[in-house]
């Protein structure tokens, strides 16, 4: 009975239009970001339990925030755009280094010419931000192909992406500003005069980002360009017969996505890691954004947040269950165990539910409006 | 200054090595020709064949088996391993999956990958096992002709030689056998095979058996190389430039491109990495594939398959 939305009249193609057009959703939403924006610094400030510990801020909340975001990157290009990447993990890289260059000061000396180029280091927002643009430049490069092929041969056209930034940020110095170990140190986070350095602050940060970028995707891909990708998508031919142009329809995702995924890069980097290496952004992390975006919902963004979710807490729920009920698993066990699942729960839900788990929220919903008569 | 003796060794080992991806490149083709099926697996496939034959060949000569006996209840071990693979995937992953489309394939391929790591690893355990099937030692040829002789790694030899027997062999049985033909009559049209009789199910569990035998023999040659462990599944990814190269659908493709990677990135590698960095082997490779991509999108030997995108 609570979910029903008899009585709610609209007037306007406005209300007609939003994004949530049910009153329930609308609160629904706002209690969950009521939760995450008040009630979790609240709960943390006062040390009630969990959020009293850094431990659930610091292992959980925080890159469940940025894979969400990443994961929404890797979406509007898999699951918007049905363009397949394997290289999102690239992406991220490229977000990450080129962050930390600008924020830290690029120096080009141009030995031929006499002359050097020479940027002072940039605040770290703009760093974050011009990360992700670095990426969006790096995204439409490696978007190219994919006006000539798609599907599996895109896939290895955005692995070599994959391996050729893995080598890059290995073996250039010049991006890691010459460190003799290879992994580099985030700058210090100021914002504004502010200094984001406790878990509760970095949990803000990343939150803002989240909340800003999802709603901006939401919209998005509501929008005209969004129903030009899944025109592009679901018949390129169609959707070339309709007027729409694969070469700016395809490039804009790439670039909206490898943004998105640029910026998650650098917060990955700069608020979670603080100092990594470019093992951070194997391919190991391109399959796990494919995985969430799989497991999740291809084509949903709510979808992203529910598989990163889900891929962050499998593993933690591996590690606690056996040793509640007593059968400690070595840690080699569970590391197997979670291949096998996330193998099985791929190959099931691409049979039984190819729209993930944002399906089954939506026809829980459905159901919910007709409970108790399912008729 | 590098001289011709040089380059020649340089080119030598990178043309068996070559022989090699081609081996993980066959299995891709083979399951890509009969199901349209890009098999991510193959890396998987090979680590699993590789863990079982080890693992059963360490546990048959503690039990006090001769070694040749062993040997042969291992492969066969082996074989078994991979059948039952073979059939566990095609019942409940591509048979239910029948008639997506080839990305929804390509990701349950994907899903398969890490079942297989997992489960080969707990079951089989995950260290990092040595195989002695074949003999690794080297062999010094020409050495009256260059300084020092050109090195030949015998494995290599070895490698080439079961890479031939395993594409005749295949060439055998897909224009030979009635399974073969049936095969290609699936590979063109699944519709069409099924209208004729032809036991669709049973051709899968086929192929993809041929393709664990395949990675079975992938897994001594490479096993023998390097160990059987589990950085042997990355080879899958470095097969994905050789079919690019050679064509998704063609055995021989398979073999050419594997040669073309294999001197590619060794020659780059040895020529051209010392000057920007070294280890420019990892994505030599792919961007080889990115380069035929665009220009040939279909890849040497690849059918061309007349597409507007």
């Amino acid at each position: 009975m609570l979910y029903r939305e008899a009585g709610q009249f609209k007037t306007t193609y406005a209300e007609d239009m939003a994004i949530f057009p049910i009153r329930q959703d609308r609160m629904a939403l706002a209690i969950l970001l009521g939760i995450a924006f008040i009630g979790v610094p609240l709960l943390a400030d006062f040390d009630i339990w969990p959020f009293g510990s850094d431990y659930l801020l610091r292992a959980i909340l925080l890159p469940f925030l940025i894979l969400a975001l990443a994961a929404i990157g890797v979406n509007i290009l898999v699951g918007y755009c049905g363009q397949i990447s394997l290289g999102s993990g690239a992406f991220m890289a490229i977000g990450a280094y080129s962050a930390y260059k600008l924020g830290t000061g690029v120096h080009i000396p141009l030995a031929w010419f006499d002359f050097a180029i020479s940027i002072p280091p940039l605040p770290v927002l703009l760093a974050i931000l011009l990360g992700g643009l670095t990426a969006a430049v790096a995204g439409i490069l490696f978007g190219i192909p994919s006006l000539r092929i798609k599907g599996l041969y895109l896939a290895v056209a955005t692995l070599a992406a994959q391996f050729f930034f893995d080598w890059v940020f290995l073996r250039v110095s010049w991006f890691t500003n010459y460190a003799p170990s290879g992994s580099v140190n985030a700058p210090t986070l100021d914002f504004f005069g502010l200094n984001v350095g406790t878990p509760i602050e970095r949990y803000m940060l990343c939150l803002i980002f989240v909340t800003v970028f999802a709603v901006l995707a939401k919209n998005l891909v509501r929008g005209n360009l969004g129903r030009q990708w899944m025109a592009i998508r679901d018949m390129d031919i169609a959707a070339e017969l309709i007027g729409i142009r694969p070469l700016y329809a395809k490039l804009t995702a790439f670039a909206v996505s490898s943004f998105i995924i640029g910026v998650a890069g650098a917060l990955w980097a700069f608020v979670y890691l603080g100092s990594w290496e470019p093992l951070a952004f194997s391919i190991d992390r391109s399959l796990q954004l494919l995985f969430m975006v799989i497991i999740g919902g291809l084509g949903s963004i709510v979808g992203s947040f529910v598989g990163a979710a889900f891929i962050l807490i499998l593993p933690i729920l591996l590690n606690l269950i056996p040793s509640e009920l007593g059968v400690p698993l070595s840690t080699e066990t569970i590391t197997h165990l979670e291949f096998i699942i996330f193998g099985s729960l791929i190959c099931y839900l691409l049979i039984k539910e190819p729209h993930g788990f944002a399906r089954l929220i939506s026809l829980g919903k459905e159901k919910l409006r007709l409970w108790p008569f399912p008729y | 200054m590098i001289g011709l003796g040089q380059f020649l060794e340089v080119l030598i080992g990178g043309l068996m090595s070559g022989v090699l991806y081609s081996l993980v490149a066959l299995g891709f083709v083979l399951i890509f020709k009969a199901s349209g099926v890009f098999n991510f697996a193959q890396g998987a496939m090979v680590l699993l064949a590789g863990l079982a034959l080890v693992r059963s060949l360490d546990l048959l000569v503690a039990w006090g088996f001769p070694l040749w006996a062993a040997i042969i209840f291992g492969i066969g071990f082996a074989a078994v391993i991979m059948a039952i693979t073979a059939w566990l995937i095609e019942q409940f992953v591509i048979g239910p999956l029948v008639n997506q489309d080839g990305l929804t394939l390509f990701m349950s391929t994907i899903g398969v990958t890490f079942i297989l790591e997992g489960a080969a690893q707990m079951i089989f355990g995950s260290d990092a096992y040595p195989l002695r099937l074949f003999p690794t030692d080297a062999w010094f040829l020409f050495e009256n002709l260059f300084p020092g002789g050109i090195l030949v790694n015998k494995l290599d030899v070895w490698g080439g030689f079961i890479a031939g027997i395993l594409v005749a062999g295949l060439a055998i049985f897909f224009q030979r056998t009635k399974t073969g033909r049936a095969l290609r009559a699936v590979a063109d049209d699944h519709l069409a095979a099924q209208s004729v009789g032809i036991p669709i199910s049973w051709i899968w569990f086929v192929v993809w058996l041929a393709a664990g035998l395949v990675a079975l023999v992938a897994a001594t040659v490479w096993g023998t190389k390097l160990g059987v462990q589990f950085s042997i599944t990355f080879l899958a990814l470095k097969a994905l430039p050789v079919l690019i190269i050679g064509g998704l659908t063609s055995i021989p493709g398979a073999i050419v491109g594997g040669l073309i990677v294999g001197a590619g990135e060794k020659i780059a590698e040895v020529f051209l990495g010392s000057h920007i960095g070294g280890g420019i082997e990892y994505w030599f490779a792919y961007v080889l594939a990115l380069a035929v991509l665009l220009v040939r999108p279909q890849g040497l030997f690849g059918e061309r398959i007349i597409e507007r995108i």
